[in-house]
């Protein structure tokens, strides 16, 4: 679990209230990714045997985190960049201010990172002085809006091109047009000079490449490759679950990503980072600094199955599949990582007393895991975390409410003594009849009224066993 | 002559009498000999899926004592039931117990309806006579988790008369989930409200799904918005005929 405490995530109370933009502006994003996605699919035969290749290196790498971190640093050091471990959220921040005050930076500019999202390192960085600039256009959305991301790679997915302009006509002082193009011109206009000014970068990756040190960033803007080149400073902030071995896993993870995440073969920019400028004739930052993050990862990784959740290479397609994400948006899971993987990120990550409800926030229908480009059981690991809610086990205390702990006692006495089972089976469809109106029951007590808020219940008919048995008394009486 | 063991399900036994009924009658018909073990009561799986693990044990040996008296096949009508005593009951007890070795022998003859049909009596046509357009509804477990992604649309193939129109969103989930629709009952709702919009955009008049839960689910939203579709257990449709239609 993080060092920073996190509010309760009440994603029951949340979805009672969806703004309907949400679920038609996310619906129609992510119905072109998937339809992309499967496009892709088809054309490479060997994508279900690269899926497994993916999870096999994703799963040995973190295994094996510790030796593969101690190579990377080495490598890193060896390309002449500087490496810094943060055992915190908040060990992270510091880190990053020092570099950024030692630097005497007034103006940061940002390519899209998940990592920074999770340490807040924008309020920080403001707090001390530091302008943070979003660079990719959907961060720079949602940091105009104050928002924090609805999408691991679509974090603007929930507001439609009508409500971008008017954010951008209120925010910029301008009257900006519902122009998909006309926006990109605008931000792309404000940014290059922001650009042209920062005395610093700050990224994520995608990738860490221990083999050579090489931080890999796959973006479609190109802003992440100014953020990277054009300061002199370089500053990566990167979660320890993003080593990889070496090149040769690389071109797995690269074929497997863009696909799932976009429908793309490829995204347009693949950017290699092996350390700063060599000479004076070279491109490039004169300083790179990585931050590692464990940030609680080191506890999860002792959990054998809720560590499968850091093979995830944030490709997002989870959430695209996902009835549930589609139906409530991004904000719904409370914290920057949304979707399935984020209903099984954040409990970890937060401690199920803040997080209790993301596990249940499923139907379990497994459209997830039929998509994970590294297999990760998204449903088996769901399952896994209410089980730590309900019972608790060795990484938590149980967090469920004392009602329903009740409510399944009693429920799991009447399964289980069949006689209390078949007693009730004959009693229900008599209690329930009073509640029939014309063949369906519209409207019933409580906890079954909360079925019938959305739709009838059909009568409780309960007439199999007593069918099953005249017949068989019957067939006693009439030899055949 | 083949026997198996009738596995209703809790949904089955509470709300879907006749699809119970059809169900032996159309097996019976096959030639299969019947048992009815009536100490049975549910698989344990809203427990299970719910994360109470250590309470669903109890019931779990309920159920397999109910059908360990027979070493018949054990045939039901849901796959989401009859996963969870596939795949998750031997997940229950530890490996070297008895309620282990009891556990994966009661999986290894447990089979859904369709399947059972299709793959163990090799049977897709079955008489059935239903002059309708019918669209299809792809259960989550059912799929995915039993991975039948051929059966039901054999057995409705084989249909006379039966026109079969392509469900938009064949796969996605219908919002049921088992305690889903009352832990999100909004959530639920919006799913559920998506599938039966693209039902009734299909053009059918008749929808078909192998699942209680989902019919249960997709009937209930068909009947609130006043469609004239009807949601039908595969069952249901299988056992119609000419002469008296379905029953």
């Amino acid at each position: 679990m993080s060092g920073d405490s996190h509010a309760y995530i009440g994603f029951e109370e949340y979805t009672a209230h969806i703004p309907a933009s949400i679920p038609s502006a996310v619906q129609q994003a992510t119905s072109r990714f998937v339809g992309g996605r499967a496009a892709r699919v088809a054309e490479l035969p060997q994508f279900e045997e690269l899926r497994q290749i993916g999870s096999d290196i994703r799963l040995h790498t973190i295994e094996n985190l510790d030796y593969y971190l101690s190579r990377l640093e080495t490598a890193v050091q060896a390309a002449g960049g500087r490496v810094h471990w943060a055992a915190t959220a908040e060990d992270a921040r510091q880190i990053v201010l020092t570099i950024a005050k030692e630097h005497n930076v007034k103006l940061a500019v940002k390519s899209k990172s998940m990592a920074t999202e999770e340490i807040e390192l924008n309020h920080a960085l403001q707090a001390a002085g530091i302008e943070a600039l979003e660079t990719d256009l959907g961060e720079y959305i949602i940091q105009l809006a104050g928002t924090g991301p609805s999408h691991i790679i679509v974090p603007a997915v929930h507001l439609k091109k009508e409500e971008i302009a008017a954010l951008f006509s209120e925010k910029l002082h301008i009257n900006a047009p519902a122009d998909p193009v006309e926006l990109t011109r605008i931000a792309r206009e404000i940014l290059r000079e922001k650009f042209l000014s920062a005395e610093m970068g700050i990224s994520g990756a995608n990738f860490l490449v221990a083999e050579t040190g090489t931080l890999v960033m796959v973006t479609n803007e190109g802003n992440g490759r100014m953020c990277s080149t054009m300061p002199d400073l370089h500053v990566a902030v990167v979660g320890i679950d993003k080593v990889i071995p070496d090149w040769e896993s690389l071109t797995v993870f690269l074929k497997l990503l863009a696909r799932s995440a976009t429908g793309q073969k490829l995204s347009t920019y693949t950017q290699f980072i092996s350390g700063p400028r060599r000479s004076d004739d070279e491109f490039g930052p004169k300083e790179f600094h990585l931050v590692l993050l464990d940030n609680g990862r080191s506890e999860i990784l002792k959990d054998p199955v809720g560590r499968e959740v850091f093979k995830c290479i944030r490709c997002g397609a989870c959430a695209n599949v996902c009835p549930v994400y589609k139906n409530v948006g991004g904000f719904a899971y409370g914290w920057f990582i949304s979707g399935p993987i984020g209903a099984i990120f954040a409990p970890q990550m937060l401690g199920t007393p803040a997080a209790r409800e993301l596990p249940y926030a499923s139907t379990l229908c497994g459209a997830c895991a039929e998509v994970c480009p590294v297999k990760i059981p998204i449903p088996t690991i769901l399952r896994h975390l209410r089980r730590r809610v309900a019972q608790g086990d060795e990484f938590s205390p149980a967090a469920m409410p004392a009602a329903i702990s009740a409510i399944s006692g009693l429920a799991s006495l009447a399964l289980a003594q069949n006689w209390i089972y078949r007693f009730g089976t004959r009693l229900l469809p008599f209690m329930m009849s009073i509640f029939k109106r014309d063949g369906w029951i519209p409207t019933a007590p409580y906890p079954l009224s909360r079925w019938t808020k959305a739709r009838p219940l059909p009568p409780f008919t309960a007439g199999f066993r007593q069918w099953w048995s005249d017949r068989s008394n019957s067939r006693k009486d009439t030899p055949r | 002559m083949p026997k198996a063991q009738l596995f209703i399900t809790c949904l089955g036994d509470q709300f879907y009498t006749r699809t119970l009924q059809n169900m032996t009658n159309l097996l019976e018909r096959l030639g299969v000999e019947l048992i009815f073990p009536n100490t049975q009561t549910c698989c344990g799986q809203p427990l299970f899926n719910n994360g109470f693990e250590d309470k669903t044990r109890a019931v779990a040996l309920n159920f397999m004592h109910a059908f360990a008296r027979s070493d018949a096949p054990i045939v039901g009508p849901s796959g989401s039931c009859v996963s969870m005593v596939k795949h998750h009951y031997p997940e229950l007890f530890p490996a070297g117990t008895p309620e282990h070795a009891l556990a994966v022998e009661i999986a290894a003859r447990s089979f859904e309806f369709t399947e059972y049909l299709v793959n163990v009596l090799n049977v897709t046509d079955v008489g059935a006579v239903y002059p309708h357009k019918v669209t299809y509804h792809a259960s989550c477990h059912y799929l995915r988790e039993m991975g039948l992604k051929t059966e039901a649309k054999a057995l409705l193939g084989a249909v006379r008369g039966l026109e079969f129109v392509q469900l938009n969103e064949e796969e996605t989930c219908c919002g049921f989930g088992g305690a889903f629709t009352v832990t999100y009952p909004e959530v639920s709702r919006s799913m559920m409200e998506n599938k039966v919009k693209h039902i009734v955009e299909s053009g059918a008049d008749t929808v078909i799904t192998c699942e209680p839960g989902c019919l249960m689910n997709i009937a209930g939203g068909l009947h609130k918005i006043g469609s004239s579709v009807r949601a039908m257990h595969i069952i249901d449709l299988l056992a119609a005929s000419e002469k008296e239609g379905v029953r």
